[in-house]
C-alpha cells in the first residue's frame, strides 16, 4: 500500500480539510463582509469533494488507505455523499439568518467543513482510532456551531449542554474501546472481529455496550436523548437543521459499520439493545412531541423518532436490514433538511421566527405556498403512502419482517400511528385554524431552492429514484457483509 | 543502590506533597505542592526508563494544568473557612467513602493473588523495531503507521482552538465602549463644549 494511493483514497477529506486551512486565513485577514464569499467557497468545496467521491466510486477504487486506518468502499461513499448534500444545504440557508442578528462570521463555513472532515473520518473508520478521532472532529466543531448566536442565552446554553453530555458520550466511548482493546489486543475492526470470534468474554462484552451507548447518545436514540430537545430548540436553526442532518448520518453510518464489522460475528450480544434502542426511541419521540408546543422542539422529538425506525432496520441485522437503513437515511435527509428550511423561512417581516403552534395558525391563507410544502413535509414525516417517506419505512419493516422479527414490526408500525398525531396535529393548525400572528416575510430564492429540492425529493416524483436508490443501497451493504 | 535512594527519594516527596496538597490552608499552595507531586512523579518515570512519560507529566500536567488549576484558583475568591465548615457535617459521608475505597483495595488485592486477568494478547508484534529510546519508538511509529490519524488529531486541536476564539473573540467595537486613541487626540474645544444661554426658570436642552 503506498502513500499516494492512500492519499488518493482519501483525497475528499485532504481537500476539505486544505480547503478549510485557507479559508480560515482567508477570514482572518478579511472582513466580516467576506463571510459569504467564504461560504459560497466552503459550498464548492463539498460539492467537488461530492464529485470526488462517486468518481471514486464509479472507478472501482474502493479501498483501504493507511494501513487499514481508513476505508473508501461503496458504504463509505454512499453514506458521506448523503452528509456533504446534507452540509451544502445547510451551509446555503445559513448566512441569511446570522445576517439579521448580525452574527454570521467567516468561521462558520470554516467550521462546517472540518466538521465535514471529521463525519467522512467516522464513516469511513476501520479502526477503532480513526473512529473517536473522527468523532472528536465532528462533535468538537458541532459544540461550537450550537453556540454560534453568542448573544443568545439559549444558544450558548444548547451548547454548554451539548458540551457537556457530548463530553460524557466521548468518555463512555473511549471507554468501552479501552476494554474492546484490552480484550481483543487490536483496534482495527478486522483484527477485532477476529479475536472475538476465538474469544468473546464478559469484558469484551461490557466494551461493546459502552461503545454502542456512547454512539447511541450521538445518534440521539432513547435512552440517550435527553439533550435532544433543548439543544435543538437553543442551537440557531440553521445548525439545528445540519445536527439533524449529517451528523446523525454519520453516526448511523459509523454505527452500522462497527456493529456489522467488528462485533458482526456477536449479533446476539448487541441485537437486544438495538431493538431496544429503536423501540423506546420510536415510542418516546412520538409521546414526547404531543405536549411540545415549539415548533423546533417538535422536530427534535420528530428526529428521536425517526431514529428508531432507523435502527430497526439495523436491528434486523441483514444486508436487507442495512440497505433499508441506508434508503431510510437517503430520504430521512431530505425530509429533515425541507421541514428546517421551512421553519427557516418562518419568520415575520421584523426578522422574528415564528416558532410555535400559534405563529403558524392559518399558515394556508398567509402563505399557501409554503403551507403545501410543510404539509407535503409532515404527511412524509408521518409515513403516509402517496409520499416518499412512506417508502423508507416500508423497507425498513420489510427487512424487519424477513428477519422474523414481526413482534418489532408491529410495535414500531403502532407507534408510527401515535406519531402521526402531531404531524397531523401541524397540519390542521395551519389549513384549518384562523391566521392570529403575522404572515411570513417573503424568502430568498436559496431557500425556495432547498425547500423545492427537498419536496420535490420526497413527493410521489421520489418513487422514480426507488430503483436507483435501492441498487445503491444494495450493494453498499453488501460491501458491508462482504468484508465482514 | 543511587537507584533505589533515588526511588525512595521521590516517591517519598510525591507522597509528602500528596498529602500537603490536601492539607494545605491555603488554596494557592496546595497546587504548587501538586507541581511539586508532579514533578517527582516525572522523576520516578525516569527511573523505571519510561522519560517519554515523563516529559508529558512535566509539559502537560505542570506547564499546562497545573498553571491552569493555579490561575483559577488565584482567580476564584476561595473562602477557606467556608469550605472547612462543612467538614464535620460530612464526616459520617466521608468515613463511609473511606471504608468502600477500602474495600475495593482489599479485594482487588485479593483477586490479584488469584491471578491476573486474562486479557487479550497483543498483536502488535509488526511494529518497527525498538530503538534507543521509547520517545524514538512513539515518534516512529507516530510519524509513519499513524500519520494519517496524527494529522488528523492535529486538525482537532485546530477546531477547538477556532471555537475558542470565535466564542470569546468580541470585535473591537462593543457597546461597553472601547478607547480610540486617535478620535481623542483629534478633539477640540470647539466641538467638545456648548454655549448655552438659558432662559431663566427653563432647563437647558443639550
Amino acid at each position: 500500500m503506498s502513500y499516494s494511493t492512500s492519499l488518493y483514497l482519501t483525497g475528499a477529506e485532504i481537500g476539505l480539510s486544505v480547503t478549510g486551512l485557507v479559508l480560515l486565513l482567508v477570514t482572518a485577514w478579511t472582513s466580516e463582509k467576506a463571510a459569504r464569499a467564504i461560504t459560497i467557497a466552503a459550498v464548492a468545496a463539498l460539492f467537488g469533494a461530492l464529485l470526488f467521491n462517486v468518481s471514486l466510486f464509479d472507478g472501482g477504487l474502493a479501498g483501504s488507505a493507511f494501513g487499514g486506518l481508513f476505508l473508501a468502499d461503496g458504504f463509505a461513499v454512499f453514506a458521506k455523499s448523503l452528509v456533504y448534500i446534507a452540509t451544502i444545504a445547510c451551509l446555503i440557508v445559513a448566512p441569511r439568518y446570522f445576517d439579521a442578528r448580525g452574527e454570521y462570521r467567516g468561521e462558520y463555513p470554516v467550521l462546517m467543513l472540518f466538521n465535514a472532515v471529521g463525519m467522512g473520518l467516522m464513516v469511513s473508520a476501520t479502526d477503532l482510532m480513526t473512529l473517536y478521532i473522527g468523532l472528536e472532529m465532528s462533535s468538537l466543531s458541532s459544540y461550537v456551531l450550537a453556540s454560534f448566536a453568542r448573544r443568545d442565552g439559549k444558544s450558548s446554553e444548547a451548547g454548554l449542554k451539548y458540551f457537556v453530555l457530548g463530553g460524557l458520550a466521548s468518555g463512555i466511548i473511549l471507554y468501552g474501546v479501552s476494554l474492546v482493546y484490552g480484550f481483543s489486543g487490536t483496534t482495527s475492526y478486522e483484527g477485532i472481529r477476529t479475536a472475538f470470534a476465538a474469544d468473546f468474554s464478559t469484558g469484551a462484552m461490557f466494551g461493546v455496550v459502552f461503545v454502542l451507548a456512547g454512539i447511541a447518545f450521538k445518534v440521539a436514540a432513547v435512552p440517550f436523548h435527553m439533550w435532544t430537545p433543548d439543544v435543538y430548540e437553543g442551537a440557531p436553526t440553521p445548525v439545528t437543521a445540519f445536527f439533524a442532518s449529517a451528523p446523525k448520518v454519520a453516526a448511523v453510518a459509523m454505527l452500522v459499520r462497527i456493529a456489522t464489522g467488528p462485533f458482526g460475528g456477536q449479533v446476539e450480544a448487541w441485537q437486544q439493545i438495538v431493538i431496544f434502542a429503536a423501540l423506546a426511541s420510536i415510542v418516546v419521540g412520538a409521546l414526547g412531541a404531543i405536549g411540545q408546543t415549539n415548533l423546533k422542539r417538535l422536530l427534535a422529538y420528530s428526529s428521536i423518532n425517526n431514529v428508531g425506525f432507523i435502527l430497526i432496520g439495523l436491528a434486523a441485522a441483514t444486508p436487507e436490514g442495512i440497505s433499508g437503513v441506508l434508503v431510510y437515511l437517503s430520504i430521512y435527509v431530505f425530509m429533515t433538511i425541507g421541514s428546517f428550511v421551512a421553519l427557516l423561512m418562518l419568520r415575520d417581516s421584523e426578522g422574528n421566527a415564528l416558532a410555535t403552534f400559534d405563529d403558524i395558525s392559518g399558515l394556508s391563507t398567509t402563505s399557501p405556498v409554503l403551507a403545501w410544502c410543510l404539509l407535503a413535509l409532515m404527511f412524509s414525516l408521518a409515513g403516509i403512502p402517496p409520499l416518499f417517506g412512506f417508502w423508507g419505512k416500508f423497507v425498513v419493516f420489510q427487512a424487519a419482517v424477513q428477519a422474523d422479527m414481526i413482534a418489532l414490526a408491529a410495535i414500531g408500525i403502532a407507534a408510527s400511528v401515535i406519531g402521526a398525531f402531531y404531524y397531523i396535529k401541524f397540519i390542521k393548525v395551519m389549513f384549518f385554524d384562523e391566521p392570529q400572528g403575522a404572515a411570513p416575510a417573503a424568502a430568498p430564492v436559496s431557500h425556495w431552492i432547498v425547500l423545492g429540492l427537498s419536496v420535490a425529493v420526497i413527493s410521489p416524483l421520489g418513487y422514480l429514484l426507488t430503483p436507483w436508490l435501492g441498487n445503491l443501497a444494495d450493494a453498499a451493504a453488501q460491501m458491508l457483509f462482504y468484508v465482514a | 543502590m543511587i537507584q533505589t535512594i533515588a526511588f525512595y527519594m521521590f516517591a517519598v516527596l510525591v507522597i509528602a506533597s500528596a498529602v500537603m496538597v490536601i492539607t494545605a490552608r491555603n488554596p494557592v499552595h496546595s497546587v504548587l505542592w501538586l507541581i511539586l507531586a508532579f514533578f517527582n512523579a516525572a522523576g520516578l518515570m525516569v527511573l523505571v526508563g519510561a522519560e517519554f512519560i515523563a516529559m508529558l507529566l512535566v509539559i502537560v500536567y505542570v506547564g499546562a494544568v497545573a498553571v491552569l488549576f493555579l490561575f483559577v484558583v488565584m482567580m476564584l475568591d476561595i473562602d477557606v473557612a467556608e469550605l472547612r465548615a462543612g467538614f464535620v457535617k460530612n464526616f459520617p459521608l466521608g468515613i463511609v467513602i473511606a471504608l468502600v475505597l477500602l474495600a475495593e483495595l482489599v479485594l482487588g488485592i485479593g483477586a490479584y493473588q488469584v491471578g491476573s486477568i486474562e486479557l487479550g494478547t497483543p498483536m502488535a508484534s509488526d511494529g518497527p523495531a525498538m530503538v534507543e529510546s521509547n520517545t524514538g519508538a512513539i515518534g516512529a511509529l507516530l510519524y509513519t503507521k499513524y500519520l494519517f490519524l496524527f494529522e488528523a488529531a492535529g486538525l482537532i486541536l485546530l477546531v477547538a482552538m477556532i471555537g475558542a476564539i470565535v466564542l470569546t473573540h468580541r470585535p473591537p467595537k462593543t457597546k461597553r465602549g472601547h478607547q480610540d486613541i486617535g478620535k481623542q487626540n483629534r478633539r477640540n474645544p470647539n466641538e467638545a463644549t456648548v454655549m448655552k444661554q438659558p432662559e431663566v426658570g427653563r432647563g437647558v436642552e443639550l
